[in-house]
């Protein structure tokens, strides 16, 4: 299998002028994406969502984003026209919003919806379109294709309503996917079961996935490689399995004021920040 | 402490009726925690507003529920609204916007109708750890973190013995949680509180509680000790599959999950 990177960051820095003064959301990010899940974790504020909304463009207006590197399938994106950039997004690079609720529109039937992620990315019949998009259903596990084709999102589960996103992102065959707390909003034996959907798919069609969240067993547990970030840094980059010898001390941290189910704890530890941190990049490396 | 036995709700009537909390009985002693666990839509937030009274005018209510030696009345007495009180899942949502901190306090305080009011919120925010600095500012100038402390400073602020927590830390970062937690455990020791937590995670109920419910479609499924909990130690498939969903992600184990239905 072909092991060069399917997205390489480099340097990656997002920084936003407000009122009172710069605020720098992601401060010299790397790395790189190959057929594999990558879990970004970390903190509210800490730039993980940042970071996936700048590989899209998709930073909000007021916000610059710089990079020694952005580059996907051979185009730069922080140089590419408006034409370049809307083939990518979604037919390159797709993107899994947390709430299915706000991310599908409510006034379109499920089916409709899916059929146009396709038909914007492709020349097909609308036949083929509708064919395609049963089978997509199909693929994400609904059990009534022909039913939930015809569904209003307010008609459907919230698990169902991320089926159906994912079914969404995956129509124009991305070669990666973008998923930004996908399941955070999901009771957990729902969410265990979208991201079974989501796993699946991402390992028979060879994507890369990069998973953004703050649950750091989640991400320990569906990922192969992950980023810990904190102040718009990464602090920390281990093999998923390997979490739990994690050596920086934000990792350890953030392992260690968890409580547990297989051990009592008298009283949690409580993360002791250290400004250290964002001013050594790399932390420990 | 706490006496529920044979509690329904039914939000709507006739046709609508929709029946949330199906025959709940549970126990607990003065100063203990008790866990009320499930997925969403399982009745556990409902067997909490029940309690605390906040169903009246939008459900019906049935069953015996009992707090110390007062029977509770449709119409909760005074002294039970001072004696309980609630902390709620979002600080955002449950704090006045436009209330300073120091308003936010002194209002139950003032209710219940307590001497030395200035004086008890200040004792109250520096119990949750926040200095007197923090009295006049409003909600949106603090963090999440901060603003959950507040609500827990207004929940003590008419000496309570009972807290009805409902996902009080769900809202946070786990650094932040960890932070509450241990606050809410401090507190717990220090005035012998009895604490309700409603959460869905397994793992804060089996850090502060001693004993839990497990909650689905309105009913118990199963009441257990936390070692129970933590041991594995349950006889319920439901519950089993939500210790198995709460280990993380096992590719293997979630084609064995099933629906648990009507």
């Amino acid at each position: 299998m072909d092991n060069s990177p399917l997205l390489s960051v480099e340097d990656l820095h997002v920084t936003y002028h407000t009122p009172t003064g710069l605020v720098q959301a992601v401060k010299g990010v790397s790395f790189d994406l190959g057929r594999e899940k990558l879990g970004i974790v970390g903190e509210s504020g800490s730039g993980k969502s940042q970071t996936g909304r700048a590989i899209l463009g998709l930073t909000a207006p007021g916000g610059v984003v710089r990079a020694k590197r952005l580059e996907f399938d051979g185009i730069n994106l922080l140089h590419a026209d408006q034409r370049t950039l809307r083939r990518v997004r979604g037919g390159g690079i797709s993107m899994i919003m947390q709430d299915p609720k706000y991310s599908l529109n409510p006034v379109m039937t499920v089916g409709k919806q899916i059929e146009e992620a396709f038909l914007v990315h492709s020349n097909d019949s609308k036949a083929e379109a509708r064919r395609r998009t049963l089978e997509m259903l199909r693929a994400v596990r609904i059990r009534e294709p022909e039913r939930v084709y015809e569904a209003y999102p307010h008609e459907v589960s919230g698990g169902m309503g991320q089926r159906i996103m994912i079914a969404m992102m995956m129509m124009p065959e991305p070669s990666i996917i973008i998923a930004d707390e996908p399941t955070s909003a999901l009771d957990v034996t729902v969410q265990l079961q979208v991201l079974a959907v989501l796993d699946d798919m991402i390992s028979e069609r060879g994507m890369g996935l990069i998973f953004i969240s703050h649950d750091l067993n989640l991400i320990a547990s569906f990922c192969d490689r992950i980023l810990i970030m904190y102040g718009g840094q990464v602090m920390e980059e281990c093999r998923a399995a390997e979490l739990a010898q994690a050596k920086h001390p934000y990792t350890r941290g953030l392992l260690d004021c968890l409580p547990r189910l297989d051990g009592a704890r008298e009283e949690l530890a409580v993360l002791q920040r250290d400004p250290v941190w964002l001013e050594t990049r790399g932390g420990s490396q | 402490m706490i006496d529920i036995r044979g509690l329904d709700v039914v939000f709507g009537r006739g046709q609508q009726a929709f029946h949330a909390v199906r025959d709940v009985s549970l126990a607990v002693e003065a100063g203990q925690s008790f866990g009320l666990v499930g997925e969403s839509g399982s009745g556990k937030t409902t067997v909490l507003r029940a309690l605390a009274g906040l169903l009246d005018r939008v459900a019906t209510v049935s069953g015996h529920m009992a707090v110390a030696d007062e029977i509770l009345q449709q119409h909760r007495s005074r002294a039970f609204r001072r004696r309980v009180q609630m902390v709620f899942q979002d600080p955002y949502g449950s704090l006045h916007p436009r209330h300073t901190v120091d308003t936010i306090l002194a209002e139950p305080a003032r209710v219940h109708g307590l001497d030395r009011i200035e004086q008890r919120v200040v004792e109250a925010l520096e119990e949750v750890g926040l200095d007197a600095s923090f009295r006049f500012r409003y909600p949106h100038q603090i963090s999440g973190g901060q603003r959950q402390r507040v609500s827990v400073a207004r929940a003590l602020i008419t000496e309570p013995d009972i807290v009805l927590l409902d996902e009080p830390t769900s809202a946070l970062d786990v650094s932040v949680q960890a932070e509450v937690l241990n606050l809410l455990m401090r507190l717990k020791r220090e005035y012998g509180l009895t604490y309700v937590l409603v959460s869905h995670n397994l793992a804060v109920v089996a850090h502060m509680c001693e004993t839990l419910s497990v909650m689905q479609n309105g009913a118990i499924v199963e009441t257990m000790s936390v070692q129970q909990l933590r041991a594995h130690n349950s006889t319920m498939p439901y519950t089993r599959q939500l210790l198995t969903a709460s280990l993380g992600y096992d590719r293997g184990a979630i084609d064995a999950f099933e629906e648990f239905g009507q």
